[in-house]
């Protein structure tokens, strides 16, 4: 420290860490306070999207909306509701996108088995391509197409006149 | 020719399902509430402390419910519109002002302009829970029998206003 603006600086950073530790002590309270509670709502949590930032869930998010969800789920885990109790509030709430498992239902029908609809018509596709192409090799020339043939292995017939 | 034929219209189905993609906002998450009873709630009003405001009070009339916060920047951006029309006196506009601070709130009022008959103070964001928001502002209409008949996600524009907002209050209100 031979500075002394340098030893203000470090003096302003530990006072700072001093002040912002009661606020994550404060944050973290509700895990140390019941960790069976907070790992049957993170499990619930994982199965709920955030729908503030869509590609995660409430249990990854830190968006308010997922804090005050996560919040929700503790307190009706503690009023004693099932697992299945506490989906079906959000999805009433929220709609099904809020599952990151959607549902398979007839609207969802296109989403859960396009993908496999796709793969058989390709599969599909697949076979009568070969399958003609079998045929194709099959084919045997006829007596003019092999006196051609022979003429032009002779060398009699040029097919390149450039 | 002929062979190109059916890679080209593959490609054009293609290109019209992400020509559609583009244009979906996934952010407007349809909310499975329209039709049905809108949450009761009963929590103070922003304008006093000790007075409440609940959904139980609302029924009877067309309203309008518009989530709002002074932190929210689109808020802002719907205002003036709000403002406008609660003095056409078209429909009356009741507020759920969420997760803000009372003070901010009542100053962001005073500053913009008040366009709410009162707003509910929710100040942990529970009606808000209730009500499906996940985004300020959005804006519900409610009708006589209590019941959600349309959710705007996002700031009000003209154009949601003319095209779909009013025409809704106009039908609604000719039912009764």
């Amino acid at each position: 420290m031979r500075n002394p603006r340098t030893f203000l600086l470090a003096l302003l950073v530990a006072a700072h860490w001093a002040a912002a530790a009661p606020a994550w002590a404060q944050e973290a309270a509700p895990a140390a306070e019941d960790p069976v509670l907070e790992k049957r709502m993170m499990k619930i949590a994982e199965v709920l999207r955030c729908l503030v930032c869509q590609n995660q869930t409430i249990a990854d998010s830190r968006a308010d909306l997922a804090l005050d969800l996560r919040q929700q789920v503790r307190e009706q885990l503690k009023a004693g509701r099932s697992e299945q109790q506490i989906i079906d509030y959000m999805v009433a709430r929220y709609g099904d996108f809020v599952l990151y498992n959607p549902p398979v239902k007839s609207t969802t029908w296109l989403l859960w088995f396009g993908p496999f609809a796709l793969l058989g018509v390709g599969l599909g596709v697949l076979y009568i391509k070969l399958r003609n192409r079998g045929r194709r090799t099959d084919a045997s020339l006829t007596e003019a197409e092999r006196a051609r043939a022979e003429s032009l292995l002779a060398g009699d017939e040029r097919r390149d006149e450039a | 020719m002929k062979r190109f034929l059916l890679p080209l219209a593959v490609f054009l189905v293609l290109v019209v399902f992400l020509a559609i993609g583009l244009r979906l906002n996934p952010h407007e998450v349809p909310s499975p509430l329209i039709g049905k009873p809108a949450p009761a709630f009963r929590v103070p009003t922003l304008a006093e402390p000790g007075k409440t405001i609940g959904r139980d009070d609302l029924v009877g009339k067309v309203w309008l419910l518009n989530v709002w916060a002074s932190w929210c920047v689109s808020c802002r951006e719907e205002h003036p519109l709000l403002v406008d029309l609660s003095k056409r006196g078209l429909v009356p506009i009741y507020g759920l002002n969420y997760k803000d601070a009372r003070e901010d709130a009542q100053r962001w009022l005073r500053e913009m302009g008040d366009p709410y008959v009162a707003s509910a103070y929710d100040r942990e964001g529970r009606v808000g829970i209730d009500y499906g928001v996940y985004g300020v502002p959005e804006t519900f209409v409610i009708d006589q029998a209590g019941v959600i008949r349309y959710k705007h996600i996002g700031p009000v524009t003209p154009a949601a206003l003319e095209s779909k907002i009013l025409p809704l209050i106009r039908e609604l209100d000719a039912k009764s």
